[in-house]
């Protein structure tokens, strides 16, 4: 699947708050892909070794844009010796930013980082006598996301804090494919509990890695 | 009680019942031990509002907060996405933000994301919460590791926000920032006048009560 749709060079969302909601299987299956020069769109690079940080190791990521990379040391050594680029947002403006890129704006202001160094370069504006930051949207060729459960169609349930962004991220890509734990027949989740409609969605796979107490184990 | 916790609880007498509030990493995660959970209302930015402490056979991989710790769910808890949990912070609906800091200046800056010299990798939601929540609460310790004073002149360590803490609570002091700048209002333990001057290099006032008690000694 990974292999007909990522291509070198492209742009790929992934989901998750470190390994909380994110897609393993499909990330595992990356790492046996040829495709490098990634720019990832994620929140981490995954923990040292781990997730997307196994990625990170094989060198195919040419650029990470995300808020919190201090949770994988080796994104730093990596970052200095001149192999990583990126793009560090606050957490609110990184998931904005791919709200909007799937609702199809092209950018918003927010007060959020004004007058901090992560505001360098970038255009300010004043509304109503408070100084704003324009943050651009963000888009990917391709999001890998993790739900709970999906459907024969494509709708998408979630599960507890492995929501986080998931959902965003699955409204901001040409190509969507969704890991889950189980797929059930259409009609089988009630339409009021989906919270990723199936539009969204462009493939479904069932998860093979599974995050547990005892670390990541397979199903 | 350790330094921690002393103003863990002293963090939590500031809170109004019935209250949205968000804890960041360190000395605000101790703050729930002093509180009744069932009156408060504690938000966490990966998800989650209605957090609540967790027993060790009920933890669920799946459900931590901002610092990935494992927690459980309260009744009447909500779960929503990440762009939605921003909102509600950078909306204004979050009450509180206790929060640690690495320095806070006499002119209400906040510096806790980054260290010069050390490579900045990460932000988290340091800058959305300084920047959305209703009323800033800062716990820390007065000095760093060194004996450094924390409550410095002006931040030497890059800002989080243009916007002003509202309350800093230390081992030694309690400070409110009042008609442009920070009050003393409170010593804590047995902490002096002398040792808070002693320890602190950004300007403040001290305020009415502790001045009768200082002329009356």
């Amino acid at each position: 699947m990974i292999r007909r749709i990522v291509k070198s060079g492209d742009t790929i969302m992934v989901g998750g708050f470190g390994l909380i909601g994110s897609p393993l299987t499909l990330i595992e299956e990356l790492t046996r892909h040829n495709a490098d020069k990634l720019t990832i769109i994620s929140n981490n690079v995954g923990e040292a070794g781990r997730g997307l940080g196994l990625l990170l190791r094989q060198g195919k990521i040419k650029k990470a844009i995300g808020s919190y990379f201090t949770s994988n040391r080796e994104v730093a050594q990596w970052y200095n010796e001149g192999k990583l680029e990126i793009g560090l947002l606050p957490q609110g403006t990184f998931s904005e930013a791919i709200r909007t890129g799937g609702a199809g704006i092209g950018g918003f202001y927010t007060k959020t980082a004004v007058g901090t160094e992560l505001a360098k370069g970038k255009e300010t504006k004043v509304i109503d006598g408070e100084t704003y930051l324009f943050e651009k949207a963000l888009k990917a060729n391709v999001a890998l996301v993790r739900a709970k459960k999906a459907d024969t169609k494509g709708n998408l349930v979630y599960y507890k804090t492995a929501r986080n962004f998931n959902p965003i991220m699955a409204t901001a890509a040409n190509y969507v494919i969704a890991e889950v734990d189980e797929i059930v027949e259409e009609g089988e989740l009630s339409p009021e509990e989906i919270v990723t409609p199936h539009l969204y969605v462009d493939a479904i796979v069932t998860s093979q890695l599974i995050l547990t107490n005892e670390g990541v184990v397979e199903a | 009680m350790n330094m921690k916790e002393l103003i863990a609880k002293r963090a939590a007498e500031e809170l109004t019942p019935h209250s949205i509030i968000n804890l960041g990493i360190g000395i605000p995660t101790l703050v729930p031990d002093y509180l009744d959970q069932s009156k408060y209302y504690l938000h966490t930015e990966n998800g989650l509002l209605g957090v609540t402490s967790v027993d060790e056979e009920d933890v669920d991989p799946l459900l931590v907060n901002a610092g990935k710790l494992p927690v459980g769910e309260a009744v009447g808890a909500s779960y929503f996405h990440s762009a939605d949990s921003f909102a509600m912070i950078r909306g204004g609906h979050v009450d509180v933000a206790i929060l640690g800091a690495l320095q806070v200046d006499g002119n209400g800056m906040v510096a806790n994301w980054a260290i010069p010299g050390k490579d900045i990798i990460g932000v988290g939601g340091a800058m959305d919460l300084l920047s959305g929540a209703q009323k800033i609460i800062i716990t820390m310790g007065h000095v760093s590791k060194d004996g450094s004073p924390k409550f410095v002149e002006r931040c030497t360590f890059p800002i989080t926000a243009e916007r002003i803490a509202d309350v800093i609570i230390t081992d030694l002091a309690v400070f409110h920032w009042r008609d442009g700048g920070y009050e003393l209002t409170e010593l804590m333990g047995d902490a002096t006048l002398e040792e808070v001057k002693g320890k602190t290099t950004a300007g403040f006032r001290i305020g009415e009560s502790l001045l009768q008690k200082e002329s009356s000694r």
